[in-house]
Formats: structure tokens, C-alpha cells, sequence
């Protein structure tokens, strides 16, 4: 057998590395060419690699056009107001890629991150090791889907999907289908399921309601103006908890359709609180369903409140007054505590019940007890390591791609100091 | 009167509380607290429980003196009506978390409480309990909480705090999700 190219035998050296190329990952690499910074971006498949390979067919950003912006790039087309299919994601980051001539090595996947002795970062992949003063982490936040224990007691003729395995109602027996999470995604998939002709059961639990449009306005184009998306993670009260709020319900469809629980209650699908257990082939769901409700419904209100004062203020949107209101989320009298899967022919039950990050190959002390990186901002704990992408890791549009600028040169000025400060003594270390 | 210097004081000591939260944080091992409570059976469906000592904070704890309580069934269940019964002190427990939790968000939000009054009312079909028909359940088929607050916030200020004390509130999660339950004879 031999390899498709010669092994090196010792590990090559480079100033700094990125893991992942999607759109945090090039973003930073456009800033480290700019700062003339020596650097390569390792990708274990191709550039935009989950964009590829671990979307639904029918997703579209939740962000209109005109927030689909990089560094020195930004959408270029006559639907300003239209939310980009996958295959059009794809293809903008790939074109990024190529136009930021980003030193992108596709087809190789990190092993293992250490700190050697010399306090430089040892980067094994596949395709051989690398030697680096800095390391960036823009493998992306949500890698693996976050699947409860309690799937394990799922009778047996139940099949459990992912939204990352998830494609298409195709996929799926004719039988009935559980979704486990109310996000935008939780939605989304319910929606088209039901819409396939098979029965839905949504389990909510904590959720963020918002119109697609409102006083005329996309919701985003409001949160843009109030500044609500530019909120730094410094200056909220608790971070903690604000990084892991579920995505707002939100979808994005040609007709800026507003998706929420009281449209699909319309529509047929049976709306049921968190899901706690299975027992005896029963799913068991919490009584708390009204609360969570309410609590969404309080929170859109308050919102909205901001967002009248705010146009009162500056003019904007379509003059409603204010009243634009939307109705409370309809919860049933006596909504159902547990489903018995097995009589009520449940086929699947879906887990768009959240993700995590996985930094399994992060052999580094810069993880919490959760397994969640500690970091101020993405200036992770250990020195030289940067994180890209997290959900409000500096502000709250860190997740987006219309975040990555702002991230980028506030952890790029960061990490060009870093490499100054230290440059004499690895360097010495290094030769020694 | 200068707005500013309005005290909020529902009595709540919230700094302490919030203190509680960091030192916890830091130390999650002296976050697991256990409850306890002893239950003596009297005679018929009488029966005296007391609370006194718990864990928590890594050491062993106890109330400044020991509580005792009385339950019974009503004389239209031919009993002695010598207590509440067993399910009105699930309400009143559920009652009493929650409108803690009132008193404890209202404080760390600035809210100034007057008056808060919780009225709990919970459905019961006792065909479940006599065994007459097994579709019916033994425990409550529904609890009904109304407040009346009288504080010095908006509607929808007060709906928040109502809400955000479900979120926090043990006994709510204990009513309205599952619990393991072992029940053993030495």
C-alpha cells in the first residue's frame, strides 16, 4: 500500500492554525492573510462541510440576504429580503473561499490538539502533524445533537433520527412522528412532516416565539436596528443561560411565512409539554407546557414593546401605531402528559432537542465539568487557543455568519498581540 | 419622593441568595441537598409527620425547631378530620413554592409586593382511589393556581414574575413531571 504522498517524517510548522473551514473559520483566515500571518485552515471534509452533509433539503437561513455578509464580502443579488437555500450557502462560501485564496487543506481531520513542552501546540491529523503558536477553533457549535439517555428506553420499533440525519419526509414510515424541541428547527420539521400526511406530535419545552415580519419589517431588520443582535456577552445578566436559549422559531420561505405553535395547532399537529421519560413505551411530557407558553408569549410581548418605542422614536416600519399584536400561543384545556408509542404507532421520534460542540480531540485543559470550553469572549483559557462560532460567545449574532466580522477582528487583534508577546521566547524555544 | 431612593424590601435577602448561586456554581457537590420527614401513624387515617433535619451544604442541617403536622381525612370519608389530608398538603406545598418564589423574583427585579395571594384548587375523581374504574387516575386530574397580587408593576411585569417563579419552583417541577420513587420496608 502506498500513501498518495510521501509522509513527512517531522511535523510542519506554521504560525497559526484554524480548525474548519465554514464561514468562521475563512473569516478568520481573510484576517490572518491580511495581518500577512502565516497560517493553514484544516477541514476534515470539504469547505462548508455540515452546509453539505448534515442539512434537511428544504432548510433555508433564517437570516435574510442582506445579513449574509464575511470580511470584504457580502451578497451581491436582487432579492435582498430572500433567505438562502443550502445549495446557495454552499456556494457562497465556497466562492469566499476562493476569493480570500484561503489556505484551506480539505480531507484532513484533526487527531488530537496538545501543548508540547515548548508551549507550542502539537496538531495531529490524517494527513500528518503540524507544529503551531496558536490554534483557532471553528469546527462549528453544534456537531453533535444532543440525544437525551432516555432514547435508549424507546421500544424497539421506534426509530430516532437527528436533524443532522434527517433529509426529508422520505425517509420516514408512513407511522406517526414525535419531534422532541420546539426551536426553529423543532418547527420546521414538524411542519413539513405533518404536511407529508403523517400524524406530528411537537413536544415544547423553553422556547423563543418571533414573527417572521413585522410593522412591515423582517424581524431581523428590527433586532439589527435596536441593536439587540450587536449585545455584548459582557453586558448581559446572565450569559450562562443566554448562550443556551433555543433558536427562535423562525423559518425562511419565499412568502416570509410566520411559523409559530399556534400555526401548526392550526394545521393538525398535537402540541405537548417537554418530554421528562419514557416508561412502559409511554413518552411522559410535562405539565409546564402552559408556562413555557406564556413565558414565550410575555417575552415576544416585550419585544415588541421595544421595538414600537424604538420606531416611534426613529420613524420606521409601516406606521401601525403599535398595536400589531399577535394572538397568545392556544394551549389545550388538558394537554396529553404521555403518548403510548407503540399503540398510537409512533414510527420515529426526532431529537431537535439542541446540540453541542464536540472537542473530543481537544486534548487541553480549556474544558469545563459539561464539557463546554471556558473562555472570555472565545479567548479560551489556555493561552494561543481561540474559539469561533459559539452561541453568543462575544455578542449575540456570533453564531451567524453576519457575526463573524466583528468576532473575527476583535479575536484576530487578540491573537496578533499574542503572537508578538511571545514571539521572542518560542522562537529561542523553538530553534533551541 | 425621589425614585431613586425607593427601597424594594419584600424581605428577601437576594444578595445572599445570589451569593449562594456563585458559591454553588463553584462548588456543585455542596449544591445536593436531601429533605426528609418522618410520618407516625396515629390511629385510623391519622397520622403525625415531622420535619427537622436535612442535608446539605456538604454537612448535616436542621431547622431551628422541629415542625409537626397532622393528617387525617374529612368525616364524609368517615374519618376523624384530625389534619388536612395528604393531597391538600401537596397544595399547599405547591402554593407556599411559589409564591416564595414570587417574594424572591419580585425582590431581584425591583418589584414592590403589597399583597400576594395564592388560591389553589386541584380536581380529584375518586373512582381512581376506590378502584371502581382503572382509566381514571388516583391523583389529581388538574391543578388550578390563581394569584392576586397587588405590587407595584405592570400586568404584564406581574404575568413575568408568576411565570418566572414556575420556571424556578421545585414543587412545580415535582407535580408536573415524573419522579423515581422507591418505597422499601426494613
Amino acid at each position: 500500500m502506498t500513501a498518495p504522498w510521501p509522509r513527512r517524517p517531522r511535523a510542519r510548522t506554521v504560525d497559526v492554525i484554524v480548525v474548519g473551514a465554514g464561514h468562521s473559520g475563512l473569516a478568520m483566515s481573510c484576517f490572518l492573510s491580511q495581518s500577512a500571518i502565516d497560517h493553514v485552515v484544516l477541514e476534515r471534509g470539504e469547505i462548508a462541510n455540515s452546509w453539505r452533509q448534515e442539512r434537511w433539503d428544504s432548510l433555508r437561513l433564517l437570516t435574510p440576504n442582506w445579513q449574509s455578509r464575511l470580511p470584504g464580502y457580502h451578497y451581491r443579488c436582487d432579492d435582498p429580503n430572500g433567505y438562502m437555500s443550502v445549495p446557495e450557502v454552499i456556494r457562497f462560501i465556497d466562492f469566499y473561499a476562493r476569493l480570500i485564496c484561503a489556505p484551506v487543506r480539505t480531507g484532513t481531520t484533526v487527531k488530537s490538539v496538545t501543548v508540547a513542552e515548548d508551549d507550542w501546540f502539537r496538531v495531529k491529523t490524517d494527513q500528518g502533524d503540524w507544529r503551531c503558536r496558536a490554534v483557532v477553533i471553528a469546527s462549528g457549535a453544534h456537531n453533535v445533537a444532543a440525544v437525551p439517555s432516555m432514547s435508549a428506553s424507546l421500544p424497539e420499533s421506534v426509530r430516532t433520527l437527528t436533524p443532522k440525519e434527517y433529509r426529508n419526509p422520505g425517509q420516514l414510515d408512513d407511522r406517526g412522528v414525535l419531534v422532541v424541541g420546539a426551536s426553529a428547527t423543532g418547527l420546521q420539521l414538524a411542519d413539513e412532516i405533518h404536511r407529508s400526511g403523517r400524524q406530528v406530535t411537537l413536544a415544547v419545552g423553553e422556547h423563543i416565539r418571533m414573527p417572521r415580519v413585522y410593522r412591515g419589517l423582517d424581524i431581523q431588520s428590527w433586532l439589527d436596528a435596536l441593536g439587540i443582535l450587536n449585545e455584548r456577552y459582557d453586558q448581559v445578566d446572565d450569559i450562562v443561560r443566554a448562550r443556551r436559549v433555543p433558536s427562535p422559531q423562525l423559518i425562511g420561505t419565499p412568502e416570509r411565512a410566520t411559523l409559530d405553535l399556534n400555526t401548526l395547532t392550526r394545521r393538525g399537529v398535537e402540541i405537548v409539554g417537554r418530554l421528562v421519560g419514557i416508561r412502559d413505551g409511554k413518552a411522559q411530557f410535562s405539565g409546564s407546557l402552559r408556562n413555557h407558553c406564556a413565558m414565550a408569549d410575555l417575552k415576544l410581548t416585550r419585544l415588541l414593546d421595544r421595538i414600537d418605542a424604538w420606531a416611534e422614536q426613529h420613524g420606521a416600519g409601516t406606521p401601525t401605531g403599535g398595536l400589531e399584536r399577535f394572538e397568545a400561543t392556544h394551549v389545550q384545556e388538558t394537554p396529553r402528559l404521555s403518548l403510548d408509542l407503540v399503540r398510537n404507532k409512533i414510527g420515529t421520534v426526532i431529537w431537535a432537542s439542541g446540540f453541542r460542540p464536540d472537542y473530543t480531540w481537544l486534548h487541553v485543559p480549556a474544558l469545563d465539568h459539561k464539557g463546554l470550553l471556558r473562555h472570555d469572549g472565545g479567548i479560551v483559557v489556555v493561552p494561543g487557543l481561540y474559539a469561533l462560532g459559539l452561541n453568543f460567545m462575544r455578542r449575540r449574532k456570533s453564531s451567524f455568519m453576519h457575526g463573524a466580522a466583528d468576532d473575527v477582528r476583535d479575536l484576530g487583534a487578540h491573537l496578533v498581540d499574542y503572537l508578538s508577546d511571545t514571539a521572542g521566547k518560542k522562537v529561542v524555544r523553538a530553534v533551541g | 419622593m425621589d425614585v431613586m431612593a425607593t427601597r424594594v424590601d419584600n424581605g428577601v435577602n437576594v444578595e445572599a441568595l445570589l451569593g449562594a448561586r456563585q458559591a454553588l456554581t463553584e462548588a456543585p457537590e455542596a449544591a445536593r441537598f436531601k429533605w426528609r420527614a418522618t410520618c407516625n401513624w396515629v390511629n385510623g387515617t391519622h397520622s403525625r409527620s415531622t420535619v427537622h433535619s436535612f442535608f446539605g451544604l456538604g454537612a448535616e442541617q436542621s431547622h431551628k425547631t422541629e415542625f409537626g403536622y397532622d393528617a387525617d381525612h374529612p368525616e364524609v370519608f368517615a374519618s376523624e378530620d384530625k389534619g388536612a389530608t395528604p393531597v391538600e398538603f401537596v397544595l399547599v406545598g405547591l402554593a407556599s413554592c411559589l409564591t416564595a418564589g414570587i417574594a424572591t423574583v419580585a425582590q431581584n427585579r425591583g418589584i414592590q409586593l403589597r399583597s400576594v395571594k395564592a388560591t389553589v384548587e386541584a380536581g380529584m375523581d375518586l373512582q381512581g382511589i376506590l378502584g371502581i374504574d382503572s382509566d381514571v387516575r388516583n391523583g389529581f386530574d388538574g391543578i388550578k393556581v390563581v394569584f392576586d397580587i397587588d405590587a407595584d408593576a405592570s400586568k404584564d411585569d406581574i404575568a413575568a414574575l408568576v411565570a418566572q417563579s414556575q420556571r424556578r419552583s421545585a414543587v412545580f417541577d415535582i407535580v408536573t413531571n415524573p419522579t423515581n420513587v422507591s418505597v422499601e420496608v426494613r
